[in-house]
């Protein structure tokens, strides 16, 4: 069994603990958990400059991942930011009313995101495009968001991808209820086994919520990843505003593992967060994940980062850029050709194109959609108040407004 | 999800005369009888039975994963369980005084309020949070406080409170079979009183949730109330009685949807209005009562519509409480008014 030593800064060792030390129900209920978690301070398989470095702890969680899959995985990361871009262009033209932008953060949410199973439920924030890509969501359901059509137009039940929660930190406790939600219905033990994951931003983490929603998953061991994006930036905000420790070591208070990871390497978040979410199906949440990443745009389209942050620390980051150093390395191992890049940014073009043509051809909402769903079952008040105005708009037919 | 059939429970005598304390313990323990999805969850509400001993013996017999004996946490107990919700359970959440709901009020009116209608009714919340409210029992601050009105303002929650053993025994059953998440206001200091002790039929037909009641027919004057003040409103009639007059007193039970029709009714009859609540006046439920019968009632009325509430400070500490609280004579004094117009 680890002490808690080593939930932050843990030896190397044989194995992950879910399937090494095999606990039983009691035991993990007993809180007797064994954990083994990973490596340095910053879990990074993959260089800036695209070179594959071992790590004994989290290489085996990769292991599986062939030239085709990293591939592909590059090319979720180019489709969403093509989309990103694309969005945040049809914002500066007028067609969404705020575009809310993931440029920098594609590997973090890419690696999280190819981590998940189809069976696991995803709790987001507001920026998790890349995400919701991963959950077979088109970026043309997040446009309404953002046009003000509606506010998400996906069915979170059955992508199992709940909606944007825009409220700093509120979803961490939704999750938490989630992931107890699997425990109670004895959907924890084993490698088939279900697991929660929830994104959040450094800044969330000073809300109460998110302190809650640690105490809560950790007292009712609940298989529950928690995924902070640490993109430098809550909105003019350093981390240092939020916190003095490290993210990541937070978690330790809690009595739970927390580990960083380079959010800016897809290969790696994709292998820590397959070790977290493995520890969960074993019984061993929840887990902490802090990827290290970097918000290579503004907070949103209203916002002016020039006002509070230097262009230098920019274009430091952009010399970790998450795509560029899995082009140099299927490049450097002659895994893609330049027919393969060339086909990625067709491809990025036409989703692209799809997104531009759909957004302008969406439908204004129709005026009783603001009434038709505030509550599930009959109500009298809602139900007249929403009959008086339609008669009233209805009035102004084909007339002058 | 389907609701479940309300199960009579087997066994038992059909009839049990029960505080009201007790009639909401047993409820909820039909309610999770009928339903393994139910669960109840609040800060001491398992082992110890709830400060107020609501939710007595239900850990013994439901276990520890249907009782919940949570942190101290009331962001937590409400933010979990609308994720237990969207999971498929139905969380009745305990909050252990009216005064302690406020560092859940965010997740109650961004979350709670609105995931229906923000995913246009793909995703429901099934929950109950029940609130021990009102005053009367000389406790310290923020434990003798009625915040209804701020739910009732909040679009998407459904909001009620019981004033009677009957009402509690079903209201609370019903509550939790709504797929609208329900605001359930509990009238504190009758739990264990016999006042409000009654003989529940746990046989009968109930009334609907969302519904007001007639509970004592009358012709000078209409009162309303609802939870606690239900009790000041039946005895400020029976006094008048005795002086010639005859107040016709209604239960409002449901909150927000606001059951008015009835009340309109009355009003048309008897013309005059007095309505009653612990809850400040300023911006509240007893407002909207007035605005609303003004607006249906114009021709009807003989007098303005007064009311009778706490008064717009906070709640006094307990040696004061009796000053701030509706009581007969204010009630009384009222009609007097209303009458004399």
């Amino acid at each position: 069994m680890s002490s808690p030593e080593q939930w932050t800064h843990p030896e190397p060792r044989e194995g992950p603990a879910a399937t090494a030390a095999a606990p039983s129900a009691e035991q993990v209920i007993a809180g007797l958990r064994a954990t083994s978690e990973g490596g340095p301070e910053l879990v990074q398989l993959l260089t800036p400059e695209g070179e594959r470095v071992e790590n004994p702890e989290f290489d085996r969680y990769v292991a599986d991942v062939t030239a085709e899959d990293l591939r592909s995985l590059y090319r979720d990361m180019v489709l969403v930011r093509r989309a990103d871009r694309e969005a945040n262009a049809l914002q500066r033209q007028g067609q969404l009313g705020i575009w809310v932008p993931l440029l920098g953060q594609e590997a973090a949410q890419i690696g999280a995101g190819r981590a998940l199973r189809d069976t696991d439920m995803v709790f987001p924030s507001y920026r998790e495009h890349g995400v919701a890509w991963c959950r077979g969501i088109s970026p043309k359901e997040i446009l309404g968001i953002f046009r003000g059509t509606d506010h998400g137009s996906w069915d979170s039940n059955a992508k199992r991808f709940h909606p944007y929660t825009i409220v700093i930190g509120n979803q961490v406790l939704n999750a938490a209820g989630y992931a107890m939600g699997q425990r109670f219905e004895g959907k924890v033990g084993d490698g088939d086994s279900e697991a929660t994951m929830v994104f959040f931003g450094d800044g969330a983490t000073s809300q109460g919520d998110v302190h809650e929603g640690f105490v809560w998953a950790a007292v009712y061991d609940a298989p529950l990843v928690f995924f902070c994006q640490n993109n430098q930036w809550a909105i003019s905000e350093p981390t240092e505003r939020q916190s003095r420790l490290p993210l990541y070591q937070r978690a330790r208070g809690y009595g739970f593992p927390g580990i960083r990871v380079d959010g800016n390497d897809v290969l790696a978040t994709l292998a820590v967060s397959r070790w977290a979410l493995d520890e969960c199906r074993h019984g061993n949440g929840p887990v902490l994940i802090e990827a290290f990443t970097y918000r290579m745009d503004a907070h949103t389209t209203t916002d002016d980062p020039t006002r509070y942050r230097h262009s230098d620390e920019l274009e430091a980051w952009k010399l970790k850029d998450p795509i560029e150093r899995v082009r140099v390395n299927l490049v450097r191992h002659e895994h893609a050709d330049q027919d393969f890049f060339d086909s990625v940014q067709a491809d990025a073009d036409a989703l692209a194109a799809d997104m531009r043509e759909f957004c302008f051809n969406m439908p204004e909402p129709p005026v009783e959609q603001m009434f038709n769903h505030v509550y599930a079952e009959a109500s009298p008040f809602v139900d007249a108040q929403r009959d008086e105005y339609l008669a009233y708009h209805a009035n102004f037919a084909g007339g002058e407004h | 999800m389907a609701a479940p059939v309300i199960n009579k429970p087997n066994g038992a005598a059909a009839t049990q005369s029960l505080t009201l304390g007790k009639a909401l313990n047993l409820g909820l323990r039909t309610a999770m009888e009928a339903d393994p999805k139910v669960i109840v969850m609040g800060e001491d509400v398992g082992k110890l039975g709830g400060v107020f001993r609501i939710t007595d013996g239900l850990q013994k017999d439901f276990g520890e994963h249907r009782v919940l004996d949570t942190p101290l946490s009331e962001s937590g107990i409400i933010g979990t369980a609308v994720g237990l919700a969207v999971r498929g359970f139905r969380p009745v959440c305990e909050i252990q005084f009216d005064g302690f709901i406020f560092p859940g009020f965010d997740q109650i009116v961004s979350q709670v309020a609105k995931l229906h209608a923000r995913t246009l009714g793909r995703v429901k919340v099934p929950l109950v949070i029940r609130v021990p409210f009102g005053g009367g029992i000389g406790a310290v601050e923020h434990h003798s406080e009625s915040p209804e009105s701020y739910f009732a303002h909040t679009a998407g929650l459904k909001v009620v409170a019981c004033s009677n053993a009957v009402d509690a025994y079903w209201m609370i059953q019903q509550a939790i079979q709504s797929d609208d998440p329900v605001l359930f206001f509990e009238p504190k200091r009758y739990y264990h009183s016999g006042f409000m002790k009654a003989e529940v039929d746990t046989t009968a037909t109930p009334d609907p949730l969302f519904a007001s009641r007639l509970v004592r027919a009358g012709s000078t004057a209409t009162v309303v109330a609802y939870g606690p003040s239900v009790k000041v409103a039946l005895d400020a009639a029976t006094a008048a009685e005795e002086e010639g007059r005859s107040l016709e007193v209604i239960d409002l039970r449901s909150l927000s949807p606001l059951d008015l029709q009835p009340v309109f009714e009355s009003v048309r009859r008897t013309g005059r209005l007095v309505v009653v609540s612990e809850a400040p006046s300023e911006a509240s439920l007893t407002s909207e009562i007035a605005a609303r019968v003004q607006q249906e009632c114009f021709y009807s009325l003989e007098a303005p519509v007064l009311r009778v509430t706490g008064f717009d400070t906070p709640y006094p500490p307990a040696k004061l409480e009796e000053e701030f609280l509706p009581d007969l004579d204010r009630v009384l004094d009222a009609v007097d008014r209303s009458l004399a117009w």
